[in-house]
């Protein structure tokens, strides 16, 4: 049955577009699933459904990539570990790029730029480790 | 599990090798390094075009790339793989060649790659652009990573986090790679560099900075498979394909499950599997080095290290020269060269070893040779087992 949203990929932006994270969860095997996909990359069920996680999570990976100050200055790279055990790319917010250190406790929020969702995440306070 | 392949080794071996205007070719096309390299690959295996009905190719930047260069070649292959997994793509190749050989499908196999990328006149931007178009990853993208180069020092970032390697340990490769260099008149850079000159060398994606990174140079590749009985009869001292294996878990730094151990595990155990072999039967290892992290990971998962100890194991001096593993002999892409896909000469640099013919890097009474191909961003890893007659 086609969905009249469009694919996972569509409504994932659409939910972030209006200031919603949303990931999916497999009615199946129970695993948390993310990034989005029309099938569980755990045991290939097609029975998929979409629930807001915690935001909370914690640095897994991170890296400052430099740039000019004209071209906008040094800016932050992470691999986050949500609580749900899925794994996502973003960038800290709120600490200098090289604040960000891994085992961070960070907080997800959905920045809207002229109508365009994208997942940012905050460093918590007093939970740098 | 799937069987050994057992019954392939050795019974395939490469006849010759080529490479063509590596560092700089201005006024070169892809298709041109490529193109030169097959024509000299094919004639160190004393063959002519002619005799190529086998082709394995890739390109970054075409999506039917095979076609364009059998057109360009001449050639009429009964057999073609153009499968893509990145750098790996020309070691992977091996397999299905093989297979391919051993089948009676083909009888000479050309796998065969150029780039241009260091002198083209196309601009990062404007190739960037088109690689958002043919390779998506919009759950990344938004993020801005540096690719290739931010995954790796995301991989970087968690190795030193979870094992407390060094930024010196990770400079030591590139010194060691640079002493290589040092004894190889075709390597593109082959000043003196020590691990100071790397450590205040520019930050690019912390923690790596540009003497982390490999070079950007041209160059095209290409060498020439065929059956052992037929190898015996051509002009080279035959190199023959003793284990090979392939894995492919994802494609994004971020869907892959612990940065610290990649895919190389599984083609490692599968290619010492069919060889019939160990970490200890290696001579030399020719480990494509896109980053100084990348050499750390493969020395462990290739089962030189044990995880987490390769840091240490360099800066003692290991995989320089006069150290216990040859590594990167010819320099590696840190020193030697990198035109945009690195694995089809860290295979030919492990066939000059067995020839014997590396020059003042030869390193002597070599035997065996483990040639490593990364692809992606870590996301695809390929491993052959390469040795001379004496060990089959």
């Amino acid at each position: 049955m086609v969905n009249q949203e469009g694919g996972v990929q569509a409504i994932y932006q659409a939910a972030l577009d209006q200031g919603r994270f949303e990931i999916q969860r497999c009615n199946d095997c129970g695993d948390a699933v993310f990034f989005p996909r029309e099938l569980c990359p755990g045991c290939g069920s097609g029975d998929l459904s979409w629930f807001s996680p915690s935001g909370k999570g914690t640095v897994y990976a991170v890296t400052t990539v430099r740039r000019k100050p004209e071209a906008g200055g040094d800016y932050n790279v992470s691999l986050i570990d949500l609580e749900e055990n899925v794994r996502l790319m973003s960038r800290i917010e709120n600490a200098a790029p090289e604040e960000v250190k891994i085992g961070m406790a960070v907080k997800a929020r959905v920045a809207v730029n002229e109508g365009r969702g994208v997942l940012v995440f905050h460093a918590m306070e007093g939970a740098a480790q | 599990m799937s069987g050994d392949l057992n019954h392939l080794r050795g019974k395939f071996a490469i006849a010759g090798v080529a490479t063509f205007g590596c560092g700089e070719a201005p006024g070169y096309t892809d298709m041109e390094l490529l193109a030169q390299a097959a024509r000299l690959a094919v004639a160190d295996a004393g063959l002519t075009m002619k005799d190529i009905d086998g082709l394995c190719t890739a390109s970054a930047s075409s999506a039917m790339w095979s076609m364009p260069v059998v057109e360009y070649l001449g050639i009429r292959p009964r057999f073609v793989d153009a499968t893509m997994i990145g750098g790996s793509s020309f070691i992977a190749h091996l397999m299905p060649a093989m297979q391919a050989l051993e089948s009676g499908q083909c009888d000479a196999v050309l796998v065969a790659y150029g780039s241009a990328q260091r002198t083209s006149t196309l601009s990062r931007k404007e190739i960037g652009k088109a690689r958002l178009l043919m390779d998506p990853q919009p759950y990344e993208h938004p993020y801005q990573p540096m690719l290739p180069m931010s995954a790796y020092a995301l991989a970087a970032s968690r190795h030193m986090h979870e094992f407390g390697t060094t930024r010196r340990q990770l400079a030591q490769v590139a010194v060691s790679a640079r002493q290589w260099a040092r004894k190889n008149p075709d390597a593109f850079m082959r000043d003196p560099l020590t691990v100071d000159d790397v450590l205040n060398a520019r930050m690019v994606s912390d923690p790596l900075t540009v003497r982390d990174a490999c070079l950007v140079t041209d160059g095209g590749g290409a060498y020439v498979l065929v059956r052992a009985d037929r190898a015996r009869d051509l002009p080279q001292p035959p190199v023959y394909v003793l284990g090979q294996g392939t894995a492919v878990w994802n494609r994004q730094i971020s869907s892959m499950a612990d940065l610290t151990v990649t895919a190389a595990t599984q083609s490692g155990r599968d290619a010492y599997a069919m060889a019939g072999m160990g970490p200890k039967d290696i001579n030399v290892a020719e480990l494509y080095d896109a980053f100084t992290i990348n050499t750390l990971l493969f020395l462990e998962d290739l089962g030189f290290c044990a995880k987490g100890e390769a840091g240490a194991f360099v800066e003692d001096g290991h995989i320089a020269p006069g150290g216990s593993l040859p590594v990167n002999t010819n320099g590696g892409g840190l020193s030697w060269g990198h035109p945009g896909m690195y694995g089809i000469f860290a295979a030919i640099e492990g066939v000059r070893q067995l020839r014997g013919n590396a020059g003042d890097s030869q390193v002597a009474g070599a035997q065996t040779a483990i040639v490593h191909g990364n692809g992606g961003t870590l996301s695809s890893q390929s491993t052959a087992i390469l040795g001379t007659a004496a060990a089959l």
